[in-house]
């Protein structure tokens, strides 16, 4: 492999290692509250959750890219704030990553949550522990495999990512051009053997990963 | 009355048997002109033509793996000529359609000065092109910042586009304020479409010759080989001087 495809590669883990970590900051408090909810507004707040997996990214991309723009009104927002335009930035790629995964997080662990149920937390509570007592020390052990789903799959999911990164990214070496990107510059130019070398690394390493989710999460099933 | 509307259906009839279909991959520069190109075509000859636009890297990719296109319009001369060698296109029709021109290009009014001095000058945080690696325009534009002495202190404001439709993207949405495009992008009816340009001198870069090929899968093609002399008529060729190309 080339410096650039090393670099590429350091630039995607670092990518998706940033995008979990905020995912699962995020993604929580929103399928907890989509796991408890009665309110009308569930099936607005789902759906809009659930966009990004029927969407083309080609659609999120586009728009990210008019919305963060100079002229569209995030991008006037982050200017205000001195902070300049997100896109052919790292913190742009990590925004449109976050909002591109998001499903592949907040689902697993509602799910979770949903199936914990109340009746932990009701017991918990009759034994006097306070809300965030409970939701720490009972809600979220017994969710663990709905994290652990999401946080491979948020990893996973955004390691994969290629539409939304080409419609933002810029290609700019270190900075946005992640190993898709740089497969898909490999194939475009002809080099089909630099393209071989990443593409055959990714068929790997997401067989890899979904072999260990499943052996992860089979093994915790069979334990219960 | 009724002879001559015998006569009319004959005719429509004949007409429908020698109507064929061809298959087309194009350049995306040359994505506006050929569609007028291919309209023009269909009333006159009656035929019908399939536009593919994209990369003309990726067509190759696919024509080699057997895409069922029957004429490359290619934005360089490298790829139609690699694929005569090969065996996949018809040796000696090939021939330049277009010469593409370059262009400094911004969205806004005033941005670009008629001698591109806002090269120098900055006042900008990024500069667009299209990947140097898999578009000619933009190793054109590559080739004209290093023969300007720019090259060096622009790099690190180079975002690069797929290819050279989305470098307009880039631009028109002023993500980039500047960006080097094709002249067919900006241009129209011979006049600029909005903002401000500078048509790069030819002097400073390598020409862009857009080849077109017969690919093998055409031969015989009455359709195919009838587009390809219609482009080289006088009126193909109207058509895609007024959207900025020489030929």
């Amino acid at each position: 492999m080339s410096p650039g495809d090393l670099a590429a590669v350091w630039l995607t883990l670092k990518l998706a290692t940033v995008v979990t970590l905020l995912l699962l900051l995020v993604g929580t408090p929103v399928a907890w509250w989509l796991a408890h909810t009665r309110s009308r507004w569930k099936g607005v707040v789902a759906a809009v959750v659930a966009l990004p997996l029927v969407l083309p990214p080609t659609v999120l991309g586009f728009y990210l890219l008019l919305l963060l723009g100079p002229r569209g009104p995030i991008g006037q927002l982050t200017q205000a704030l001195g902070l300049g335009t997100l896109p052919f930035t790292f913190a742009g790629l990590v925004v449109a990553s976050v909002l591109y995964s998001l499903p592949f997080v907040v689902q697993p662990i509602q799910g979770a949550f949903a199936a914990v149920g109340s009746r932990p937390l009701e017991a918990a509570a009759t034994l006097g522990a306070g809300p965030w007592d409970r939701f720490f020390t009972v809600a979220v052990p017994l969710a663990r495999p709905g994290f652990l789903t999401a946080t491979v799959l948020g990893f996973a999911h955004t390691v994969g990512e290629f539409g939304v990164v080409l419609m933002i990214g810029g290609n700019i070496p270190e900075k946005t051009r992640v190993v898709s990107v740089q497969i898909y510059d490999h194939v475009e130019a002809l080099d089909y053997a630099a393209a071989h070398w990443l593409a055959g690394g990714m068929v790997v390493f997401a067989f890899v990963v979904l072999l260990a989710l499943h052996l992860l999460t089979g093994r915790r099933e069979e334990g219960r | 009355m009724v002879r001559r509307l015998l006569f009319i259906l004959l005719a429509l009839a004949a007409a429908r048997v020698f109507a064929a279909e061809v298959q087309v991959a194009a350049a995306a520069n040359f994505t506006t002109p050929m569609q007028k190109i291919a309209a023009e075509f269909e009333r006159e000859s009656g035929h019908k033509v399939l536009l593919s636009f994209g990369a003309t890297g990726k067509f190759y990719a696919q024509i080699r793996n057997g895409a069922p296109f029957q004429i490359l319009l290619a934005a360089d001369e490298a790829t139609p000529a690699k694929l005569e060698q090969e065996g996949a296109a018809v040796a000696g029709s090939r021939f330049t359609y277009a010469v593409g021109k370059l262009v400094l290009w911004s969205a806004r009014s005033g941005m670009v000065d008629p001698r591109g001095e806002v090269l120098k000058r900055g006042g900008f945080d990024h500069l667009a092109i299209a990947n140097p690696r898999l578009a000619p325009y933009g190793m054109a534009a590559l080739e004209s910042m290093k023969a300007m002495g720019v090259y060096e202190s622009l790099e690190g404001k180079l975002v690069q586009a797929e290819n050279i439709a989305q470098a307009y993207q880039f631009v028109a949405s002023e993500n980039a304020l500047l960006g080097f495009v094709a002249l067919s992008q900006v241009m129209e009816g011979g006049v600029l479409k909005g903002g401000s340009a500078w048509i790069v001198p030819a002097s400073l870069h390598a020409p862009i010759h857009q080849d077109a090929v017969l690919l093998t899968t055409g031969q015989g093609n009455p359709a195919a080989v009838a587009l390809l002399r219609y482009l080289q008529g006088a009126k193909a060729r109207s058509i895609i001087q007024a959207y900025g190309y020489d030929i």
